[in-house]
Order: structure tokens, then sequence, then C-alpha cells
């Protein structure tokens, strides 16, 4: 339940939650404790692109840090943080599974593999003119 | 396929990575210049074959010819393979990297691999059933259904030698005994496809390349240990994985593998998809029912086992990705084909993903047994030029490294693990002389630190004392017993822990300092990193024989700490100096130092 309202607006708001536990018959406490344990679920408003950086073992090895840094600097937020402009969301995340093409930064459902710092400074700044459709630097969709 | 003797095929890698590389766009540019040119040609589209350095990658058939596979093919290539090769019929030499006719240097990477769980990735199409069919599939649920009981089922998979391949090796034919055993009644089969390994993705190859191989898998479970419900527990960070499995569920209901009376046999079987969340710990088969249950997914003390009381109370069967898919394989083709592969303890096959400091990174099918030495060096192409091999991490956050010292173990369940390391899911990390181990083992109890749930006292709090001790060695204030201290919670902490993340956590930490030991004392006593990559025991010089005032890395260095007058050697401030590495980078002349 808590995954389908997530699709619909976003994130999730402590009155959604409340009203998640009336209707499950559950105390709100609880509801949180769900919400609050997996990292996927948001409890603040999050930008329209979120970045995902990739920080497995394989991207560390290959320079993801480096890559968080360049974009920190670049977007002007922490890791983890959201633009003024409500443009970009920053987010350090576990393995996407990509490996052999570390490291690799995902925005949106497009996948951007074997990247250097200035590289991904690029593709933020063509997302931010353009939208994610004309970035044709990474591989994106379903084919 | 039996249309590609008939016409030209071209058949495109997608999977993820492949996709990531840029497989999408040459699917496209294959389909416009096809129709452009009015060309007579089958567009096909296929899993990953595990060549994933090669990507995108890109099959060419021509009738009565033999196949060829290219690799790195960019969108502007496409145009030269149409034209060279479906038209002229001569391939483009310079793409290809396999070719039945012929021997190239990429056949060394296949040569010593088997393929028994991925007998189908990179081959058929996995959005289709009729595909998988050709292939056999289904067969093997057939026969079961029709002709053997669950007991024979069972037998064969005893005899197969077949372990869990999530991780922990229990065999799997005593797992499906125990829940068979159990009273008649509700059962469930759960699919464990919570991949949560830095470093690992054999399981999303698998299910996006041959998902109809791990439901055939299933649903031969269920019938076997009595289950008609299903799940699959998928990480939501595998969309593409989600969305094929969906496809295959549906194409099975529809033929009649999947639902109330499945091939006239009466059996039932109803499969539910539940996305994960996010969460490591769910990938421990007590804290994924829970989380299927709709709770925080934190483990429980076991016994019970799942197999006697599992999710919702009722007898359940779990196992992960990769065992099922091995299932249909082992049916059609007998247990002792399996037995022969593999060591007396360790049967069969396994999926490793090669990645990291390595030529030749991907997904590779070995028999168990085979040398750390086979897969890095013979198979992996050992790592890039100029650098030294220096140790592999096995077994993700709950594994270990391994140093050189272990070159030729061979691989199976008991040797790994009297060295410290695991098999567990398969994720094989390669490093070189640049990558630090302190670095490496604080990287993994960072992850193992953040995705601790919290129930276990030593889990929770001894991993951040753990935690703060190496960011205090890397950060140049080790202190003299901060090695022992190390030992001791580790030891401590496996004791402690309720669940297999607690009581491995501790892994890569007792690892790197059982066999490199030698660099935590450097960091501690001489406040040096040996691989000059901790930022703070690190210092950038310019070597004023060999700078010849290009004035380069002065116009790249982000805070002006790299400065000199053209055409003299140039010098860093290093109050200034953020180690950014740019100017290292950016020197012709080799002139940049870092000790």
């Amino acid at each position: 339940m808590l995954q389908q309202v997530q699709d619909e607006i976003g994130w999730l708001p402590k009155e959604v939650l409340e009203r998640i536990g009336e209707r499950a018959g559950v105390p709100a406490a609880q509801v949180f404790g769900v919400a609050s344990f997996y990292s996927q679920f948001r409890l603040k408003p999050v930008g329209k692109y979120v970045i995902k950086v990739c920080h497995g073992t394989a991207c560390h090895v290959q320079g993801a840090g480096a890559i968080t840094e360049a974009l920190m600097d670049e977007l002007g937020v922490e890791d983890g943080g959201t633009t003024e402009d409500g443009l970009f969301t920053l987010e350090s995340v576990a393995c996407l599974g990509c490996c052999s093409l570390a490291p690799v930064m995902m925005i949106e459902d497009r996948t951007f593999g074997r990247l250097t710092p200035d590289e991904a400074r690029d593709i933020v700044q063509i997302v931010r003119e353009h939208g994610i459709d004309e970035s044709v630097a990474g591989g994106g969709g379903n084919g | 396929m039996s249309e590609s003797t008939a016409r030209p095929t071209v058949t495109v890698g997608l999977s993820s990575c492949g996709i990531a590389a840029g497989a999408g766009r040459v699917m496209e540019t294959f389909r416009e210049e096809i129709k452009k040119r009015g060309l007579d040609v089958a567009l096909r589209r296929t899993g990953c074959v595990g060549m994933c350095y090669n990507e995108p990658i890109v099959d060419v058939e021509l009738p009565g010819r033999p196949k060829a596979t290219y690799g790195g093919v960019k969108h502007d290539a496409v145009a030269r393979i149409i034209e060279d090769h479906i038209v002229g019929g001569e391939p483009v030499e310079d793409l290809l990297v396999r070719a039945e006719d012929r021997e190239l240097p990429d056949e060394s990477y296949y040569a010593p691999q088997v393929r028994v769980v991925l007998r189908n990735a990179g081959v058929i199409d996995p959005e289709s059933i009729d595909e998988y069919i050709e292939v056999g599939g289904y067969e093997a649920l057939k026969k079961v259904v029709t002709s053997m009981s669950p007991e024979d089922v069972i037998e064969v998979m005893k005899a197969s030698g077949l372990r869990g391949r999530g991780g922990a090796g229990f065999p799997t034919g005593v797992k499906w005994e125990l829940t068979k055993k159990q009273p008649e009644g509700k059962k469930y089969v759960i699919v464990n496809a919570d991949e949560g390994d830095p470093g690992a993705f054999m399981d999303r190859s698998i299910l996006e390349g041959d998902p109809h191989a791990v439901l055939e898998g299933l649903a031969i479970c269920a019938f076997t240990v009595g289950a008609d419900e299903g799940y699959f527990y998928v990480r939501a960070e595998y969309p593409l994985a989600v969305k094929r499995l969906r496809i295959a569920i549906r194409q099975a209901t529809e033929r009649g593998f999947l639902g109330d009376d499945i091939l006239g046999s009466g059996f039932k079987l109803t499969l539910h998809i539940k996305e994960g969340a996010g969460a490591f710990v769910c990938g421990e088969e007590t804290a994924l029912i829970a989380s299927i249950e709709g709770k925080r997914g934190m483990p429980r003390l076991r016994p019970p086992y799942p197999s006697v009381s599992g999710l919702w109370d009722r007898p359940t069967n779990n196992n992960n990705v990769e065992t099922y898919a091995n299932v249909p394989w082992i049916i059609r083709n007998g247990p002792e084909k399996y037995a022969a592969l593999g060591t007396e303890t360790s049967k069969g096959s396994k999926v490793f993903a090669l990645a990291g400091k390595v030529q030749r990174g991907g997904l590779v099918e070995v028999p168990m047994g085979i040398t750390i030495r086979e897969i890095v060096e013979d198979i992996g192409g050992g790592v890039p030029e100029g650098r030294e091999f220096k140790a592999v991490q096995m077994g993700g956050p709950s594994g270990g490294c391994l140093s050189k010292e272990h070159w030729d173990l061979p691989i199976d369940y008991e040797s790994l693990t009297k060295t410290g390391a695991i098999v567990g899911s398969g994720g094989m990390v390669v490093m070189d002389d640049s990558n630090c181990m302190v670095d490496i083992a604080r990287f993994f109890l960072q992850f193992t630190q953040d995705e601790s749930c919290g129930k276990c006292t030593f889990c929770r709090i001894g991993t951040k004392r753990m935690l703060e001790i190496l960011d205090r060695i890397t950060a140049g204030d080790g202190r003299e017993g901060d090695i022992e201290l190390l030992e001791e919670l580790g030891t401590k902490i496996i004791s402690s822990s309720l669940c297999g993340l607690g009581q491995s956590a501790p892994n890569p930490v007792l690892t790197t300092i059982r066999y490199f030991r030698d660099e935590y004392e450097a960091h501690i006593n001489e406040k040096r990193c040996p691989a000059h990559s901790c930022k703070a025991l690190i210092k950038y010089e310019i070597d004023p024989e060999k700078c010849v005032g290009c004035t380069l890395c002065a116009r790249v260095c982000p805070t002006g700490a790299a400065k000199g007058e053209k055409k003299e050697p140039h010098t860093i401030e290093q109050e200034l100096c953020t180690k950014c590495d740019a100017c290292r980078k950016a020197c012709k002349f080799d002139a940049i130092t870092v000790t």
C-alpha cells in the first residue's frame, strides 16, 4: 500500500501515513515504523529528477566517491539533498547491478555507465536544459 | 532458432547493462536502417550473454553461415554491419569478438565456462515463451507433473547434490523434503530475488535473460512440497527484471503452466510478485517473510525454520533465483550429469559476477572447484595493464578478501569457509595495488552498519564502534591496539547476532586484517597508505626534474594549489590541495607524484 501511494505522489507525508493507519486498522506509529525501515520510502518531498549514484563495491573501487563529489559541487547540494529549484535530488544507493559498467548512475529509468566526474556533470547540465529525453548519452527505456 | 536459418537474423542483447551501454539505441538504429533499405532481416532481442565488458553486443547470423558476435557496438557502427556483413556477406573484422568459424582472443573468456543456469541467457528472447519452449522449456515441469511423485523429485534433487545458491549452501533436496513432510494444508513457495550484495548481479541477469527457467523451477518445487501459492520477492532496483517476470507469469498462465489445473494434472499454483523496498537485511529468509507480510523486515530466531513455520506461519520453501533456475536442467538432464560437475561436496556449477579491476568483467558460470587464478586470469584477463593483482573480494559484505596466496584455491563451499570468505551469492570484485584494503573493509562495514536492522545490540552498536575505529585509521589517527580491538569486537559480533547479517558483518574486516595486516600497521604506525588511496595520508608533489612548466596543472587545479611561472617547474601548496587528482591526470609529463 505504501509503495502504491508513493508511486502516485512521490513521497509519504505524515497525514498520509496516519490515514493509511486508520484504513488498515493499525496504529500510525506502526505504519511509520515500516515506512522508516525501508530506504525506498521517502518521508520528505523529492526533486523532479532523482539522481541515484551507485555505491556498490565495483563502483566504489572504480571511483564512485568522485562522482558524488562532482555532483554535489555541480548541484550545490549535500548527498541526499534536493536543489532549490526542485529539479534534482542527489542520492547514493546500494548496488544497481551494472557492476561491469562501473561507476554507474541512474536518472529515472536511464542508466549511465563508465562515468567520469566531468561526464556526470555534463549529463546533469544536459538534463537541466533539455529534460531527460534529450540526453542520449546513456541508454534507457526498455528498448 | 529455426527462423534464423531461413533469413538473416540480428540479435541485440538487451539486459540492464547492455541498455546502459547504449543497446537500446543500437536496436532502434538497426530497426530504422533495415526498414530504410527494405531488407528482409529478423531483428531479435535477447538477455545478457555474460560478456558485460563488450556491451552492447550484437549477433549476426546469415543463412548457412557461422554466427558472428560483435562487441562494443555503437549506434554509428550499425550501418557498417548492415552494409558489409548482411548485404556484403563479409564480417566487420574490427568489431568481431566471437565467431563460430575462427579462434578469437575472447574465446578464452568462455573456454573454462559451462552453461547450466545461463543456458538460455543471451540465446532466447526472454519475453517470448515460444522461444523458451523451443529450447525444451517446460518439458521438465511436464515430466514432473505427469510421471513423477514428489518423493521422486526429492530423490533427484538430493542425487544432484545441488546446494542453495543464495549463500548458505544448504542442500536443496533436504530443504524441500522438510517442507514436504509438514502436515497437509496451506503451504507457500518463495523465490528470494532480493539480490542485495553490492557487486553481485547474477540473479538480475537470470531474471532478465531467462525468467521462465525460474518460473519452471519454482513450479516444480511447489508441486513437490505441496504448495499452491508462491511469491517472488524482487528488489525494486531491478525494474526490467520485474517487467520481464510479469510478462513470463502472464504467458505461463495463458499456456496452462500456471493456474488452476496445470497441464491437466489438477495441480494448482498462483504466483505474486512482491517488490522489495530497499533493505539489505530482507535477503535473510525470516526478514524477507516478515517483509512480505507487510511488517518491518527484521529477522527472528530460528528454529522454527520457514520449512516448518514460515509465511503467515505456514510451511514455506524459500530458495534463491539461481537455485530454482538449476532445477529444470537437472530434471531434464538427470542428476548424474549435474553431479559430474564440481567437487566432492560442492556439485554442479556456480554463476559469479566478476567485476572491479579486471580486463573482462561479466557474468561467468564455472564448475565448482575452479581456482581463483582461472577465473581472474584466464577468464577475466587479469588486472589492467601496468597494475598488480592484490585481492579478490568474495561473497559481498558477508564475505572476505582473499590475497595472492589463495591464487590456486579451489572454489567450493568448504575451502572458502576455511579462509574466512564465503561463496555467498557469487560476487567477485577484483582489486589491484591502487586499492587500499583498510578502505575496502571500511566500505563494507559502512554498508552493513547502515543496513543493520538494529535488533541485536552487538550488531547495531558493535559495527558502529568498528566503523569509528576504521574511520580513525584511514584518517591517519589510528592508535596502537586498534587492530586487536577490531578483532575482539568482530569476534563478539559474530557470536552474539541473530541472523546472517550480523554473523558475517565483521568478515571483511577480519579477513583483511588476517591477510593484509601490514597495510593496517602502515596506516597506524607510519601514517602511510601503501595504496596511496586514503586522502588524509597522501601528498601530491611535483617532480622539478620532470616538470617543464606547461601550466596545465595550474589551469585544472580547482583550488589554486598548483602554481608556478610558465616554463618553470611548478609546485603544489599543501594547505590548499584537496587531493582531487585532477593535476596528476592532466599532466602529460608524469611529473606529479603521490606519496
